[in-house]
């Protein structure tokens, strides 16, 4: 996984509260039995006019030009800011595949659905609850000609606008393994004999689980 | 100390903890076409084996088509997808309900209709309704691919616990109220972020009241509250309905297991972090209106305003889903008509839920405006037991086309789904922009109110109607 320590960048301003993983990325596109090339169809159904199917080439068809990512001034964004409840619906990992293949690293929003969430650590993309006051706050400070840019420093948990710093909160063993890029599987692996007695434990106490 | 039905399984699942960070063991892993392959891959590519084999239980769902099974997947790439599962599955020795097995079905209709669902499990499947399991006093939780393979090849979970909340639904409801109405008007009261971070056990009488199927109809729908696990405490609806399924325990071990379930219920007195209590008998049928479940009204209310929203941020939400859905405000739910109907999907596609819908259009024919009306059910052996009853042929009596098991127009990864601005009733979870096909609009509503649309063309009142 790529680690994440500290990342710059232009914010994209999703206006839009319950973002669902079907929005994120449309179902037909969830065939593939990769985790790459999902980035030209983050967002389909909202970013082209078209219907969108999966092996077509995307840049020929027909963009939405109202569609905040293909707005110019958006069009290098690497921070998604966006409203309450983000990532809600299907346990889809495609949706973390999807934005990260388009570039995305950071997300922020008031709130996140739990099992997006936890997917995007798992990919090296790092989500960020903030309040609600900031979310309008920096909404706002994106609208401005020259758009929002922002610092995202992990290790010492702050979001940089310039001059202001604000503070978040984030789980230590997920910090940890975004900052290292590491893959929790080998970190449980460690802990083998662990489980092994565990499980030899647990199924003398309930041994009609065994099968 | 009083404990809840969550923390009972939650504790005893417990390898190690670190911090409030829980390695907890799994006992069952479900495991389903789309969310599986790159789980493999990464295995294969760590070159590490699986932990359990036995744990796992495998079945193609998604993509499978409805019709004309004999000819396979005519889709290349829903095809590859399939095959890759089977090949996984071959190369891993797994248990497996291939496509043309008689058992294979949607993958939260066959867990529990082969006993591999048992109470006091640890469940996990790549999908966020794998929450259904829940109604049978097991912790079952949607994930995603990555730890779909840590699953593998660990045979745990990496977790912090949930919160708890306990929705008490008393009373009783009333004649031809389902456990989908209850579950929409749940969430239409808490929203579809109302349960995230939180465990929710759903108890009281009228849940009691529910059987098995209701009860893993609205556990079911505890994702879309934002909950990722709903429960249900275990009663002696839960044992005999296990009872003599294949994967079930047997003699010796069936009477201890029985014995050791009873206790999967929350202590008298345990405290929760948040309690919720309705009256069941002011539930009304329910219909989505909008592009979030939460969108919700009772059938004869009229389409709520935006304006009359108390969030500024839910009344653009609003304003857009009416824009999207072809919908005006005020407007009563009974002027919808409708051009498709849907009744399949895990939350109800089980027999109890075709049998309703089977009573409602008996010897009556599905409206002129109705171009499409399907009935999936959500297994092979739902679809023999069905047609034992001649429900099939109630159902294509009246105009319904009966097709085979799969997920099919709950999310419209086969060849069933919406045009471009159709409406439909459907059954199925998720009503959001494009679900059943892009530019589609869904309705999401319970068996009975599905067939009755079928019937009338529009919504109408189940209750009405006979
Ligand atoms: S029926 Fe629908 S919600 Fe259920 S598993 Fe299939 S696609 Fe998901």
């Amino acid at each position: 996984m790529l680690p994440l320590i500290r990342h710059e960048g232009v914010v994209i301003p999703l206006d839009r509260s319950n973002v669902d993983t079907d929005a994120i990325i449309p179902k037909q596109f969830l065939k593939s039995i990769k985790k790459s090339g999902f980035g030209p169809n983050l967002f389909d159904e909202w970013r082209y006019l078209d219907q969108g199917e999966p092996g077509e080439d995307s840049t020929l068809r027909k963009i939405n030009p109202d569609f905040v990512l293909n707005k110019p001034q958006f069009a290098k964004g690497t921070i998604l800011l966006a409203r309450e409840n983000f990532g809600c619906g299907s346990s889809r990992e495609h949706a973390p595949w999807a934005l990260l293949d388009y570039g995305i690293r950071i997300i922020l929003a008031p709130s996140f659905a739990d099992i997006f969430y936890g997917n995007c650590f798992k990919n090296g993309i790092l989500p960020i609850a903030i309040s609600k006051e900031l979310t309008n706050t920096f909404f706002d400070k994106s609208q401005s000609s020259q758009g929002l840019r922002l610092l995202i420093d992990l290790e010492n948990q702050f979001i940089i606008d310039g001059s202001d710093k604000h503070d978040f909160d984030i789980d230590a063993f997920k910090k940890y393994c975004l900052l290292e890029g590491l893959d929790d599987i080998g970190l449980t692996l460690k802990h083998s004999v662990d489980i092994k007695n565990f499980e030899n434990n647990y199924h003398s106490q309930f041994p009609w689980l065994t099968k | 100390m009083a404990t809840t039905l969550y923390e009972k399984i939650f504790n005893r699942h417990v390898v190690r903890e670190d911090n409030d960070t829980y390695l907890i063991y799994i006992d069952r892993h479900l495991i389903h076409e789309v969310t599986s392959p790159q789980a493999f891959e990464g295995l294969r590519l760590a070159n590490r084996p699986i932990w359990r084999a036995n744990s796992i239980l495998a079945v193609p769902d998604h993509n499978v088509p409805t019709t004309d099974r004999k000819k396979g997947i005519l889709d290349p790439i829903s095809k590859i997808q399939v095959e890759t599962l089977d090949n996984n599955c071959d190369a891993y020795k797994l248990t497996q309900f291939k496509m043309d097995d008689e058992r294979q079905g949607i993958v939260h209709v066959i867990g529990p209709e082969q006993g591999s669902t048992l109470p006091g499990m640890t469940i996990v499947c790549g999908d966020s309704h794998t929450s259904t399991h829940g109604a049978f006093g097991a912790l079952a939780m949607g994930i995603g691919t990555s730890e779909v393979e840590h699953v593998l090849a660990t045979q745990c979970l990496i977790v912090r616990k949930f919160k708890t909340m306990q929705i008490n639904v008393n009373g009783v409801v009333g004649k031809h109220i389902t456990a989908k109405d209850v579950a929409l008007h749940i969430i239409g009261q808490i929203g579809t972020a109302g349960g995230t971070g939180y465990a929710i056990e759903f108890s009281g009488s009228a849940i009691r009241g529910l059987s098995m199927e209701g009860r893993m109809t609205l556990c079911n729908m505890a994702i879309e509250a934002g909950s990722r696990a709903g429960l249900v405490g275990v009663d002696s609806k839960t044992i005999s309905y296990l009872k003599d399924r294949p994967f079930s325990p047997k003699e010796e071990l069936w009477e201890q297991a029985v014995e050791s379930w009873k206790e999967l219920i929350s202590d008298e007195g345990a405290a929760f972090d948040k309690v919720i209590n309705m009256e069941a008998s002011s539930i009304e049928p329910q219909v989505t209106w909008g592009t979030s479940p939460e969108m919700v009204c009772g059938i004869n209310e009229n389409i709520p305003c935006p304006e009359a929203e108390k969030k500024e941020s839910n009344q653009k939400g609003y304003q857009r889903a009416l824009d999207y859905m072809g919908l005006k405000e005020s407007m009563p739910i009974t002027d919808i008509t409708l051009d498709k109907i849907f009744i399949g999907s895990c939350t109800n596609s089980r027999i109890e839920d075709l049998r309703a819908a089977a009573q409602v259009v008996k010897a009556k024919k599905i409206a002129k405006n109705i171009k499409l009306a399907l009935v999936v059910p959500g297994s092979g052996l739902v679809k023999a037991q069905a047609e034992k009853e001649g429900l099939d042929k109630i159902f294509i009596d009246a105009g319904f086309e009966w097709r085979d098991p799969g997920c099919s127009m709950c999310l419209a990864m086969n060849a069933d789904r919406l045009e471009r601005g159709e409406r439909c009733a459907s059954t199925s979870n998720r009503n959001f922009e494009g679900r059943q096909g892009q530019g589609g609009r869904t309705h999401l509503v319970s068996p009975q109110m599905a067939a009755a649309a079928a019937i009338h063309g529009k919504f109408i009142d189940v209750r009405e109607l006979e």
